[in-house]
């Protein structure tokens, strides 16, 4: 556990991508084979099982640190984190110890198997026998949730280092349903797996947000398609077996078995770059019946009844086993077509419209319709542009709407957790109704440290009232908030709901009396909600 | 009987003696409990201090009306016999105890009860009302040892130094920084200071407190002339353009603040250093403790927590709202001033 916690301290102490990289890679070559499985494990979102309510072990750390339980609650109020939280109130350890991360992990199983006095009298014992990082990690692979910083990515990017294989092979082979238990080291990562290479994805092609449509050059140059408001994914068919990689290189396969029919309708060989998207009578339904069925490993009918899927078609990468990624837009697609034009209208696919436009003028006009369409702007190609790896400038732009904006004012504030803990950070907002503020929607983000430390300060000296951890505020400051959607919403007091609220700018200029008022939010959910 | 110290929308108030301690707003007579800027204001008519923290008051303050005073010795103001006692937070930094008809209150200002080898240490003061700051007054805030803490600071800078990297370390103007300066081991290479910091060591070095040589940033300053170099910097000097001219560098940030994860990776500098100039959460209790006080006041920091839990103690304890602001992350003189 002490080489563990030396890994996470090193990772933990830097922002530098290279370092984290190079600290892993040196833990994957040293460590013991089981340590460095279990390492893989926790870093690819594996994690030992619950064995213990959280409520438990607040309750057990808050005794061994003689303090009362509301103490503790306010404590972690502050720190964000209950296994931090744990390992910062509790005594210093009166014991050593020195043992691995595997054997910590094996001794939480063995525990699982005791009674509650038995596991209570083992958790402390643990906590008392390691010093405060060590009883960090430890108590994490019992909270659960194991995000320390290390993406899947950062860690098989390590892992490459270490072993010299390929970094896409190694993300292959960390794929599928296994755990420590169910293999070892040398089956998971040093043999070699001929069926590798089938279900390998291409890099997607990420876009810039457009800057300047007139560096464009003509509009006849180009190609615009809605830009859908679902999932990007891949979809491979090889040797009859078909693959969904996510944007993040996360096979999602199973997530939608409504597409395995595809393996039916596709030519063998086939690639497609595609929107992951809930689909009925002809139209997308709203992001909230995608969201539904993200985070499912498995899907229950009545789900794939009320949020149905299609894959919604827009480049071709590889036809007929071959790679065509350097041809043409154009050509691509014109294939593409052909392909999706070949399978039945029954099956989930659909070939993402050209937008046909004359100028960029029209193309414009027809971008303020977006929202209608369940769509958040347009995809611009290039005609003749090949299909790149990453984000590039110059041939791909995303040109997505403005979001809905309006004034709102702050009334209530409250201290962030974890890395905002002593700024105040969280805000309720208000319109007017009348001569009355009415709130209607909450904001975290948006705005410049500076600027919190500035409303910090603020709000200390402006408290009307305080309840609990929020702070009444004297209504003074006006903050212009951008949101993605509206909905009517009769659990709030204002009866509306917004998507992705944030802050966009805090208008100093507009004195409190001229921020929006219940009215213009109830015209902007006519319009679009 | 009537309290010997009230709290007013000014700042803490004497009746009998007709003073106030660290006022926010201008009054006839201030005594001052030390130089940090929410502690020691403009505009006061009239100023007492420890001798010790004149000097920085001065510097800050201008041509004001100060008077010093010796730690421990008693003066009558009025109807009141006050004195002034370490509080172990900063060179000259001091708890001021005030008797009015047998009744003792201390005002603690900030404090800090571990030594530090720089700031004259802690002493704890017996009275019947004792009022606390509680800036780091919830149990997850522990400081790093002295010790441990040098050897952090030591084996970063040095393994800096051996990679040919700049170590820069950023830390309040007054007081953490000629703390730091007196920590670590000045043989290892250069100490380089940010002109804040180092108008501070000026005024230090003139009273005669003992600090290593250190080399003041200039625009002239060409880092390949001091390899190896430690540079002190102030928490808003750091990551901006002025810390770009080191090239190839590492940062770090000392507070106590830093205990907590989080806040240590939203400064996103390479290393956090747990050092405070207040006290921890054993610091506070062992403090209060010590003084044998019932009643407790509750200044800036988690007061409404802490308060309480002196309650459950047994402590007759209240929070009091002040304008005092504890240990910010940034320099507070980047903070709005509001004008209600
Ligand atoms: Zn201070
Ligand atoms: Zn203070």
């Amino acid at each position: 556990m002490k080489d563990f916690a030396a890994l996470f301290t090193r990772v933990d102490e830097t922002t530098k991508t290279t370092v984290k990289v190079a600290a892993l890679a040196d833990y994957l070559r040293t460590a013991p084979d089981d340590d460095k499985l279990w390492t893989v494990a926790l870093f690819s979102g594996r994690r030992p099982k619950r064995l213990i309510t959280a409520a438990r072990l607040r309750e057990w750390a808050a005794e061994r640190a003689a303090l009362p339980l509301w103490l503790f609650e306010e404590s972690y109020g502050i720190v964000g984190d209950l296994a931090e939280t744990i390992a910062l109130i509790l005594p210093d350890p009166s014991t050593t110890s020195d043992h691995s991360l595997s054997y910590w992990i094996a001794e939480l199983a063995r525990l699982s198997t005791l009674d509650d006095d038995a596991r209570k009298a083992g958790i402390l014992a643990a906590w008392d026998s390691l010093p405060t990082t060590q009883r960090f990690l430890f108590t994490k692979l019992l909270t659960g949730g194991f995000r320390i910083g290390v993406s899947q990515k950062l860690m098989t990017r390590a892992l490459a280092q270490a072993t010299g294989q390929d970094e896409a092979e190694l993300t292959h082979k960390l794929m599928g349903n296994w755990t420590p238990q169910t293999t070892t080291w040398h089956t998971l990562i040093e043999a070699h797996d001929p069926t590798a290479d089938l279900s390998r994805p291409y890099p997607f092609y990420l876009a810039y947000g457009l800057e300047d449509l007139n560096t464009l050059g003509p509009a006849s140059d180009w190609s615009a398609e809605w830009k859908w408001d679902g999932i990007r994914g891949q979809f491979i068919l090889r040797a009859g077996e078909h693959h969904l990689w996510s944007r993040g290189e996360d096979l999602m396969t199973d997530r939608f078995p409504e597409l395995a029919q595809l393996r039916d309708y596709l030519p063998d060989g086939t690639v497609i770059d595609a929107e992951v998207l809930a689909f009925r009578n002809e139209s997308p339904l709203s992001f909230n019946a995608l969201q539904s069925r993200i985070g499912r490993k498995t899907v229950p009918k009545k789900l794939l009844v009320e949020s149905p899927v299609v894959l919604m078609a827009y480049d071709l990468l590889e036809d007929a086993g071959q790679d065509i990624r350097s041809q043409p837009f154009a050509d691509r697609r014109a294939r593409l077509a052909q392909i999706v034009a070949a399978a039945p209208d029954a099956a989930p696919l659909r070939l993402s419209p050209a937008v046909a436009f004359d100028d960029w003028d029209s193309l414009a006009a027809l971008r303020e319709t977006s929202r209608d369409r369940h769509a958040e702007g347009f995809m611009l190609k290039r005609l003749n542009s090949p299909y790149l790896a990453g984000r590039k400038k110059g041939d791909w732009w995303k040109w997505k709407i403005d979001p809905l904006t309006i004034d709102a004012v702050m009334i209530y504030a409250q201290a962030g957790s974890g890395r905002r803990a002593n700024l105040f950070t969280d805000y309720t907002f208000a319109v007017w109704n009348g001569n009355d503020l009415i709130p209607f929607t909450k904001a975290y983000s948006g705005l410049t440290d500076a600027e919190f430390r500035q409303i910090t300060a603020w709000v200390r000296k402006n408290t009307l009232q305080k309840f609990g951890p929020v702070r009444q505020v004297k209504p003074q400051h006006v903050f212009e908030l951008a949101f993605e959607g509206i909905q009517a919403s009769p659990r709030h007091k204002s009866g509306v709901a917004l998507r992705f609220p944030r802050m966009l700018r805090w208008r100093h200029d507009k004195p409190v009396a001229e921020a929006n008022s219940l009215d213009d939010l109830n015209a902007l959910l006519d319009q679009y909600g | 009987m009537a309290d010997v110290l009230t709290f007013t929308d000014r700042g803490i108030y004497c009746p009998a003696g007709d003073f106030y301690i660290d006022p926010w707003r201008p009054v006839d007579r201030a005594l001052i409990t030390h130089g940090h800027a929410d502690h020691s204001r403009w505009g006061m008519r009239r100023y007492l201090a420890t001798e010790s923290a004149a000097p920085v008051i001065r510097h800050r303050l201008g041509d004001i009306a100060l008077d010093t005073i010796r730690y421990g010795e008693t003066r009558r103001i009025g109807g009141a016999i006050v004195s002034f006692h370490p509080a172990g937070h900063v060179p000259g930094s001091a708890q001021i105890r005030v008797e009015v008809a047998g009744q003792v209150w201390v005002a603690s200002g900030d404090y800090k009860t571990t030594a530090d080898g720089l700031s004259e240490p802690f002493e704890p003061v017996r009275c019947h009302a004792f009022i606390t700051e509680c800036t780091f007054g919830l149990p997850v805030f522990k400081w790093t040892e002295e010790a441990t803490l040098k050897r952090q600071m030591n084996d970063w800078w040095a393994a800096n130094a051996a990679a040919g990297r700049t170590s820069i370390l950023g830390a309040y103007a007054l007081g953490k920084a000629q703390r730091l300066l007196t920590s670590v081991d000045a043989s290892i290479g250069p100490i380089l200071t940010h002109g804040a910091v180092e108008n501070t060591n000026a005024v230090l070095r003139a009273q005669r407190i003992a600090l290593p040589d250190t080399i003041r940033v200039t625009p002239d300053t060409k880092i390949a002339d001091h390899p190896g170099a430690l540079v002190l910097a102030t928490p808003s000097a750091l990551g901006g353009t002025w810390a770009r001219r080191f090239g190839a560098s590492s940062s770090a940030f000392a507070s106590g603040w830093m205990a907590l994860r989080g806040v240590r990776r939203r400064r996103a500098g390479d290393r956090g250093f747990v050092v405070s100039d207040h006290a921890d959460w054993d610091g506070l209790n062992d403090a209060i403790k010590q003084t044998g006080a019932t009643r407790i006041f509750t200044t800036h920091g988690y007061t409404n927590a802490f308060q309480k839990w002196l309650s459950s103690e047994g402590y007759d304890a209240h929070v009091v709202s002040t304008e005092y602001e504890g240990e910010q992350l940034d320099d507070s003189d980047d903070t709005l001033v509001d004008d209600a």
